[in-house]
């Protein structure tokens, strides 16, 4: 082995570093250009370059945007603001797991009733203010308290109290145990913010992250610049970053072929094989969490039967919706909200396919020769939602079930069809575990509880399972949950999402995080030019 | 573009264009009555080619609107292939998103979309002609009145307000066919009442009155045979800007319910592949496009008849 | 009273009765829509007690007369409010207010209609005259062909047309015309040419049919007749004899479509991603932030009334024997 071939496998080893390596490599008198090639050849991805101005294009954003957490109803607002001007206390990796940001450690005492948290020394704001644990408690209860406006005030509902222990460390004590707890403090909508007297400000756009506010047009675009003082190692590697608003598709997709943006996300999908033939384009997939579901609420006739549900289930065509709706760009669900990547997922049994002699049996088992249902859609429940309704009607017409599909409109959607109408479609982002999702959607009493359903067994077994801490028990608890939803829910869970966008080959980036979109919004700190 | 006021409503601000609303209205002292067919078929004989061109696009037209069932190879939302079938063989446009056959689509979509355009235009007619007709004749406060509140609804933008009222009432297909109808019924109201003001002051009108004759035959039998040329023009452009308001509303998320086929929706729906240059989606908005140059082709025509203009050919 | 002065005079004020009747009936409309700001905003992630606190915060509790009354109250004194969604403000704590949300977006919708107009209005009454003056010849079908296929293709479609002809093909043009108040005017003229050149050529065949029907149909008048026959040429008549009688309609027809060039082009906006007033409505309307919707259809409706009353003006001008009363 030569010389050079030894201190690459060191590397390959983790013995030496990268920048030790090419400094031996430069005293046996080797180029820069060839060692790094060795490197790559030996499977060692080149270190990520600095500098250079990214611009991205986004699907959302409107003007009546602000920087407000509370809200945050769009990657118009999460990207920027959360997911490259501020930090949480954790952070999801991209493979799922829960890595410390804000926070150095996170420990639970008491079932998972109380948690402490070691907050990162050293850490200032934008404006040079020191990082310390009043921040923490002002970040937190601006979404608390009666008269919270937040988004996030349902989920911080479990806490009971959050106290500062000494300057770096804080101390939640939550209502019951919850042994995800360090998920939910990853939420974009608690970004820690500089605070006074325990009350979090939002409005001085100042934050801990990786960039900085330049300017912002709501609705328009959002450019910042790098924060040199970021307390991640070599992050970010931007110097500047601009994040743009192009709402329609193909604008967005001639904004990167014309060279105007280098991201766009959403890329077309019906277009998707033309744009691939752009030599200079690449397309980046990843399954997430979120679903494409049509809720049925259980309290309403006919729903009310288990085994009118199970017809409906058996007489949808997933593959096909899969195929052209989502054109292939999508995973076909089971009925069950979790998806495939989420900890502690399980395949329920049976599978429900297109099987319409089983939807015509258990349409039978409820008393039923035929059916007649409606099914309200909009594509602002999800892009597809219409067309979703369309070819189900043609799938269920086999299992003598007619579902009439009544398109309403966009405006309004939220207000008047979601949680009113009996049938409706519906798009969840999906959440990074188990309980979060059956917490917030599928729990006795939830707000958001969309199918109405109560059921005794899954919601008593939902609590024990948020406590327990042994692995082992957590995922036989949450197999069953989700063999509960799948059997008995009134959920018609379509498929899981795939995240599908596209960006100029100038860009490089490592794996693509699945937990929201736009790499898990943190797109601006995680990828750099090649 | 359907927002913007077209060529001949121009005609209904008072007094501005009363020249020319003379100039349109002037000749025919009294409808043909008797022979009404020969002379029909005699102004058909001298009919420009262009004339001749836009009769038959529109008769072609109507015939596959008619017997669209007959005519389309396969059903209106059958899902029948593929998605995205390349043109020829079996599907002789292809497919669209969700592997409907966009020829039957096309055709249906004939049915739909003339239907929609031939109820909302006539229904803004009917709104706006009688109002601007009594408003005409009567005068006086119900002239302020009505004036005034459509002068109003001209000042909001259209396009924004047809959403809005979407919204509150619900997108089925009467509510759009309503909204869209009264909307655009101001335009009419303006130009009826314009070109009507100038008939009711000529002496036949003031005859009628002295004996005596009822408001709805004065307008029927008196005013509206003289103000018809104008109307009919205008007639000829309100009808294609229906589509576009739809295929307006579209682009802005609302529309025609599914899986209903309509050209607006349809150019739509497939708008994104024009950006890699296949031109399926140029079929529906050219099947726009030749029927509005085949309407205003005769409505040319027509103006050109009435208009006494002896025109050097 | 200069006549003149008195027809302004009295237009003027049906255009302030307009202008408050549009006020009622836009907000009317916005407060029948279902839901309300804080439901909009928080969409699918909103609780009865989130809605319950943003509604307290914005004063949506209290009854929608006393908010319009409020509101009238307020633009009466030149005060037009602030957004909802400033619910105290945007970075560095200012607060939005209607005024500094509408005015950069007013000023770029003014540009691009100035650009566009500049282009079109020229260009509509050449070649409405030209066709008049050569009717029935292949140069005037050919103009009459050409325009109605422009005007019977929807916008957006004409939009993805240019972009794809002019931008990605042959990158002539920028395809997005996402200016900001810093960009310098060179920049801003080019990052326009596209969305200007969208709006031109739906708007020239409406303005150049007018030009040409309104001559045409002058040409059948007994003057024109007589100058025919003394031997005047057929292009002087036009321009000398024809045109000035046509100004009325032609003005009018413009005032409409310049005031479309202000108000209606919110399809144009989208695709383009250019920052205008329409965009900024659509948005509002669909957030019910009230006051920026409120102020944006004040600012179309006084643009609409606006145009008309020039119109008539140049007509009256032109042609002063409409001041007579019948």
């Amino acid at each position: 082995m030569t010389e050079l071939g030894y201190w690459t496998e060191q590397v390959k080893k983790g013995r030496i570093s990268r920048r030790e390596f090419m400094g031996r490599a430069a005293a046996l008198g080797v180029s820069t250009a060839i060692a790094t090639s060795l490197l790559s050849k030996a499977g060692i991805a080149a270190e990520p370059k600095k500098g250079g101005s990214a611009r991205f294009g986004l699907a959302h954003g409107a003007t009546t945007d602000t920087m407000d957490p509370a809200a945050y109803p769009d990657t118009g607002t999460q990207v920027p603001f959360w997911g490259s001007m501020s930090n949480s206390l954790t952070e999801v990796d991209a493979k799922g797991n829960i890595t410390m940001d804000l926070c150095e450690s996170m420990e639970s005492a008491d079932g998972a009733k109380k948690w402490v948290c070691k907050l990162r020394k050293g850490v200032t704001f934008h404006n040079g203010k020191d990082f310390t644990a009043d921040d923490v408690v002002g970040s937190f209860r601006y979404h608390m308290g009666a008269d919270s406006k937040s988004a996030a005030k349902a989920v911080l509902e479990q806490v009971a109290d959050i106290k500062p222990d000494d300057k770096q460390t804080v101390i939640f004590e939550l209502k019951g145990g919850n042994a995800d707890f360090p998920y939910v403090v990853s939420d974009y909508h608690i970004p820690i913010l500089p605070s006074e007297n325990g009350v979090g400000d939002w409005r001085s756009g100042v934050r801990t992250g990786p960039f900085t506010l330049v300017s912002y047009e709501p609705g328009v675009r959002a450019k910042l610049k790098r924060n040199p003082n970021y307390h991640k190692p070599g992050r970010p590697y931007f110097d500047d970053v601009e994040f743009l608003t192009i709402a329609d598709v193909t604008a967005r997709t001639n904004a990167l072929t014309t060279g105007e943006v280098q991201w766009i996300s959403r890329a077309d999908l019906k277009t998707l094989n033309l744009l691939t033939r752009n030599p200079d384009v690449a397309v980046t997939e990843v399954t997430g969490y979120g679903h494409y579901v049509f809720p049925m609420d259980v309290t309403v006739p006919p729903f009310d039967n288990v085994d009118v549900r199970t017809a409906l289930k058996w007489a949808l065509n997933r593959d096909d919706i899969a195929k052209k709706v989502f054109l292939g760009h999508a995973v076909v669900a089971n009925d069950s909200p979790i998806a495939p990547s989420v900890k502690f997922a399980a395949d329920p049994k049976p599978r429900y396919t297109y099987d319409p002699d089983k939807a015509k049996f258990h349409l039978q088992k409820a008393g039923m020769q035929n059916l007649k249902v409606n099914l309200s859609v909009a594509d602002t429940a999800f892009n597809g939602a219409i067309d979703a309704g369309v070819l189900y009607q043609e799938h269920a017409k086999a299992a003598g079930i007619d579902i009439n599909v009544v398109r309403e409109p966009n405006d309004g959607y939220w207000d008047n069809v979601w949680l009113k109408k009996p049938w409706c479609a519906d798009y969840w982002g999906g959440r990074p575990t188990c309980d979060w999702m059956f917490t917030v959607v599928y729990a006795k009493g939830a707000a958001w509880n969309e199918t109405k359903w109560a059921n005794p067994r899954f919601n008593d077994l939902l609590v024990i399972a948020r406590a327990e801490t042994d692995e082992k028990k957590r995922a036989d608890m949450y197999a069953e949950l989700q063999q509960l939803v799948h059997d008995d829910g009134g959920a018609v869970v379509l498929v899981f999402n795939n995240y599908v966008d596209a960006h100029s080959k100038k860009l490089a980036h490592s794996e693509i995080a699945p937990n929201w979109e736009v790499d898990g919004l943190r797109i601006a700190e995680r990828w750099w030019f090649a | 573009m359907s927002l913007s006021a077209e060529d001949l409503e121009t005609l209904g601000r008072e007094g501005a264009t009363l020249p020319l609303a003379e100039a349109l209205v002037e000749p025919p002292p009294l409808a043909p009555r008797r022979g009404t067919l020969f002379a029909a078929w005699r102004a058909l004989k001298t009919a420009p080619l262009t004339a001749w061109f836009g009769l038959i696009v529109i008769l072609a037209y109507a015939f596959v609107a008619i017997f669209a069932p007959l005519v389309a190879p396969y059903g209106e939302s059958a899902v029948v292939a593929n998605q995205y079938e390349p043109w020829g063989g079996k599907f002789i446009f292809g497919t669209d998103q969700l592997g409907r056959d966009m020829l039957s689509r096309l055709i249906y979509g004939a049915r739909n979309t003339i239907g929609i355009a031939v109820l909302t235009t006539g229904l803004s007619f009917t709104i706006g002609g009688v109002l601007g007709l009594l408003a005409a004749i009567i005068g006086g406060w119900t002239e302020q009145l009505l004036s005034r509140a459509v002068d109003m609804l001209m000042a909001i933008p259209q396009l924004i307000f047809a959403l809005m009222l979407l919204s509150i009432f619900g997108s089925s297909l009467p509510n759009l066919i309503i909204i869209i109808a009264v909307l655009d019924s101001t335009r009419v109201f303006r130009l009826t009442r314009a070109v009507a003001m100038n008939i009711v002051v000529l002496d036949f009108v003031e005859a009628a009155r002295l004996q005596g004759e009822r408001l709805a035959w004065i307008m029927s039998r008196e005013v509206l045979p003289n103000i018809l040329p104008p109307l009919v023009a205008e007639f000829g452009l309100r009808f294609c800007f229906v589509f576009l308001t739809i295929s307006a509303l579209s682009f802005l998320g609302l529309g025609i319910q599914p899986p209903t086929a309509d050209w607006g929706s349809m150019v739509r729906e497939n708008a994104t592949l024009i950006a890699y240059g296949d031109v399926t989606p140029l079929l529906p908005a050219a099947c726009i496009a030749l029927l509005t140059i085949a309407v205003n082709f005769v409505v040319d025509w027509f103006l050109h008849k009435t208009s006494g203009l002896r025109d050097e050919h | 009273m200069n006549p003149i002065l008195k027809t302004v005079l009295q237009r003027l004020g049906l255009g302030l009765v307009t202008l408050f009747l549009v006020s009622i009936v836009i907000f009317s409309a916005v407060t029948m829509l279902p839901g309300d700001f804080a439901t909009a905003i928080l969409g699918q992630s909103a609780t009865p007690e989130t809605v319950a606190a943003f509604q307290r915060q914005i004063g949506l509790d209290r009854p929608p007369l006393l908010r319009y009354l409020f509101w009238i109250g307020g633009v009466l004194q030149g005060n037009f409010g602030e957004s909802f969604s400033s619910a105290g403000g945007l970075g560095g704590g200012h607060a939005r207010t209607v005024v500094s949300l509408i005015a950069p977006r007013l000023k770029n919708t003014l540009f691009l209609a100035s650009f566009a107009a500049l282009i079109a209005v020229p260009l509509s009454l050449v070649l409405g005259m030209l066709a008049a003056l050569y009717r029935n010849s292949i140069f005037d079908r050919l103009v009459n062909l050409v325009t109605l296929t422009s005007i019977s293709v929807p916008e957006f479609f004409i939009a993805y047309i240019l972009m794809l002809f002019l931008a990605v093909r042959f990158p002539l043009f920028y395809s997005l015309a996402s200016v900001s108040p810093e960009t310098p005017f060179l920049e801003r003229v080019a990052r326009c040419a596209l969305p200007a050149l969208t709006l031109v050529l739906v708007i020239v065949a409406h303005m150049m049919r007018m030009t040409r029907a309104a001559i045409i149909n002058l040409l059948a008048s007994p003057y024109i007749e007589t100058a025919r026959l003394k031997g005047v040429s057929p292009g002087r008549i036009i321009f000398r004899h024809a045109l000035p009688n046509a100004w009325a309609p032609i003005a009018t027809v413009i005032a409409l479509n310049l005031a479309y060039l202000i108000v209606g082009v919110v399809v144009v906006e989208v695709v383009f991603v250019y920052p205008g007033i329409g965009q900024l409505m659509v948005d509002s309307v669909s957030a019910r932030d009230i006051p920026v919707v409120q102020a944006c259809a004040l600012v179309f409706a006084v643009t609409y009334i606006g145009f008309n009353l020039a119109a008539d003006v140049v007509s009256i001008i032109t042609n002063p024997r409409l001041l007579r009363p019948r």
